[in-house]
């Protein structure tokens, strides 16, 4: 299994607010899994826990990936393990610059990973390939993390760092949202080319239209920190139709 | 007359622990009289003055200088410039290790030399600038300097320096206490960079007074000393004429207590300061930048950006005022002073001021105090950025706004090098 996720009960550090209330999830290499449900579910909350953000405690249940334990390690270890998460809101980092962050995070995770580090030139080469494909400029590329960027080239930035990274298991949370229908389309299209039997999607979003061009194998909804329904993408089209409150009063 | 005992008492001290200075023409002992009696007049620094409020003058006026441990582990800095390279041991000028006195475009002397010659140009900086600066805060720490200094040079410059000018104080004695005064004039049109690097002593009181002519332009950059447990007072006193270029960029990397003044004043209209300061300290480091700009011409524009990152228990100061004088209209100031804390313990304190006569005037200040921001770090380590690197790149993006001050670009770099490498030093998770 790429992602195994058992019964994941998870609080704020800080309060005593429970967000998460026993998260089972699954997503097998090679497939695509969608998450949507309503705003204030948990779903970044899980992307955050999946990936080591700081604030949240997990009280009870498991996180896997590749049958290691995600939990125990740090953000930048679950990076080199291959976790990989596209934010619903990138970080500005002023001073920063994009090519500097990307290259130090891919050299960080193949020297943690025993593998040759890119030199200059052979990064160079491997982004401006990247960065085409997904009609993102030199300019964008030569900027401070995020800085300036719309909101739509914040979302094509963080594909631009999944495609370079080569994760394993994706998640992306509203990488749609923000985005312009052909930006869509080339969000969709590089999401596409990287999929692959060795690499599994977790695609959280709130609307059909993505899903029209990354059909995703299962889809789940999560309501009140918990995966309430899971199915084919024919879940998808029925919550675009209905909304959520007949799947809620079903399982209600 | 009400001077406490113990500031005047501490004058006499102060006076008496220095040796007589080289004896010199008549109006430069004129000069130095006048610097011993305002010194007399105003009194030692004490922990009471509302000027020294955050930073404790004691180590600075004490008797002897407290013994300084040497550790190098550090090639200096500026190595790979091409410059003209004076080199001070303990406050003592070193012919040896250092260039002839001889730049095209720069007329270069020892300080001793030109206070000696009856007719100098320098009889108009020296002690001059200093005196202007005393008011309206007083500045004994460099009024005690013009009183007994000997040692410094005299640039005047004529043209486009060939090369940048390297001051470079080595200190190898542990209880070395060193006094140097330079006096530095660009003339109209002329234009250097001034390179200063080196821990100096264990106790360093360095004045210098710059005048810059009409369309002239002075570049600073200075590297304080590395791995040291030195203590330095400096001073820098700064007129600007017409159309003239000022930029000064300090680095300090550790000291134990560091006191950086600039007095900068604007005499001539649409001209240019730009002052600014990076300092990481970590552990017993105190680091002060006392800055004072007087706006008293029509459309100048100045530029205060300090950077400070501390930890375990370093401190930080600045104190910086913007005066714009009655009719200095036009006036473009700007202001920021801003620390970042690596930890809990450590303390930036921070006293911005503006006193504005003139209605037709911009002026902006800030100052922040604040730790790494938690989502830069997260989204950085969550892409497979180790978490000392993270942190170190959001050090440098935070100092870069200081670093950007400096016009040249390999110099810049090499500052960037510098607090890299610090960082390196000094991890910090
Ligand atoms: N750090 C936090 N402090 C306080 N409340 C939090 C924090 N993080 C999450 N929450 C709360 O937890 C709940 C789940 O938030 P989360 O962002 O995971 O929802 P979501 O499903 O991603 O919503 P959306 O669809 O609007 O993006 C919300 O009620 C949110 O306010
Ligand atoms: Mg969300």
């Amino acid at each position: 299994m790429m992602l195994e996720i058992k019964n994941l009960h998870v609080k704020l550090e800080e309060e005593d607010k429970v967000i998460l209330k026993g998260v089972d999830l699954s997503v097998e290499s090679g497939k695509v899994h969608a998450i949507m449900g309503p705003n204030g579910s948990g779903k970044s909350t899980l992307s955050y826990v999946l990936s080591g953000k700081d604030g949240y405690e997990v009280t009870e249940g498991s996180a896997a990936l590749e049958g290691e334990d995600l939990l125990e390690l740090e953000p930048e270890e679950r990076a080199a393990a291959g976790l990989f998460l596209a934010f619903q809101y990138p970080v500005e980092i002023p001073g920063v610059g994009n090519m500097t962050f990307l290259r130090t995070a891919l050299n960080g995770q193949r020297k943690a990973r025993g593998e040759e580090e890119l030199n200059a030139a052979q990064f160079l080469k491997l982004v401006r390939e990247t960065a085409k494909s997904l009609k993102i400029s030199d300019d964008m590329l030569k900027r401070p993390v995020n800085v300036g960027f719309s909101g739509g080239e914040k979302k094509r930035n963080e594909i631009l760092q999944m495609a370079v990274l080569q994760p394993k298991m994706c998640i992306m949370d509203e990488t749609d949202s923000g985005l312009d229908v052909d930006a869509m389309k080339l969000v969709a299209d590089g999401v596409n080319a990287l999929r692959d039997a060795g690499r599994g999607f977790l695609v959280i979003t709130h609307y059909q239209r993505l899903l029209d061009h990354i059909k995703p194998d299962v889809v789940h909804i999560m309501a009140d920190g918990r995966i309430v329904k899971t199915g084919g993408p024919e879940l998808a089209l029925e919550v675009e139709q209905n909304g959520y409150t007949d799947i809620l009063a079903e399982v209600a | 007359m009400g001077l406490p005992e113990v500031k005047a008492d501490g004058a006499e001290a102060l006076l008496a622990r220095h040796p007589a200075p080289t004896k010199g023409a008549r109006w430069a002992e004129e000069m130095r009289e006048k610097a011993v009696a305002s010194l007399r007049a105003m009194g030692a620094p004490v922990g009471r003055d509302e000027y020294w409020k955050y930073t404790d003058p004691r180590p600075l006026t004490a008797d002897t200088a407290e013994a300084a441990v040497l550790k190098v582990d550090e090639a200096p800095v500026f190595g790979e410039v091409d410059r003209l390279k004076l080199v001070f041991v303990d406050g003592i000028f070193d012919p040896a290790q250092s260039d002839d006195l001889a730049l095209s475009g720069v007329e270069i002397e020892h300080l001793s030399d030109a206070l000696a010659t009856d007719i100098h140009w320098a009889k108009d900086v020296f002690g001059v600038l200093e005196a202007r600066g005393q008011d309206p805060v007083p500045r004994p720490m460099a009024a005690l300097n013009t009183a007994v200094a000997s040692v410094g040079v005299a640039i005047r410059v004529t043209g486009k320096a060939a090369k940048p000018i390297s001051l470079r104080y080595l200190h190898e004695n542990p209880t070395s206490d060193a006094v140097i005064h330079h006096v530095i004039k660009v003339e109209e049109g002329a234009e250097v960079t001034l390179l200063e690097n080196g821990p100096a002593a264990a106790r360093f009181n360095k004045c210098m007074e710059v005048e810059v002519a009409d369309r002239a332009t002075f570049h600073h950059v200075r590297a304080q000393g590395r791995d040291h447990e030195r203590l330095a007072a400096t001073h820098m006193f700064t007129r600007l004429g017409t159309e003239s270029v000022f930029k000064s960029f300090t680095l300090t990397v550790n000291g134990v207590l560091t006191r950086n003044e600039a007095v900068i004043e604007f005499t001539g209209d649409d001209a240019q300061a730009h002052i600014a300061g990076a300092s990481a300290g970590d552990g017993a480091f105190h680091h002060d930048d006392t800055v004072f700009i007087t706006h008293d011409a029509v459309n100048c524009e100045s530029r205060q950006v300090f950077k400070k990152v501390l930890r375990n228990g370093a401190k930080g100061a600045f104190q910086g005022k913007i005066l714009v004088k009655a009719g200095a209209q036009k006036t473009d100031g700007y202001q920021i002073s801003q620390g970042l804390m690596l930890d809990d313990d450590s303390q930036f304190l921070a006293k911005p001021e503006l006193e504005i006569y003139a209605d037709d005037v911009a002026c902006s200040h800030g100052s922040t105090v604040g730790a790494v921001d938690e989502d830069a770090l997260f989204y950085l380590t969550s892409r497979g950025v180790p978490r000392v690197d993270a942190q170190g790149m959001l050090v440098l993006a935070f100092i870069d706004e200081a670093i950007q001050e400096i016009e040249d670009a390999a110099l810049a770099d090499e500052i960037r090098e510098r607090l890299g490498a610090w960082l390196e030093r000094h991890r910090a998770v």
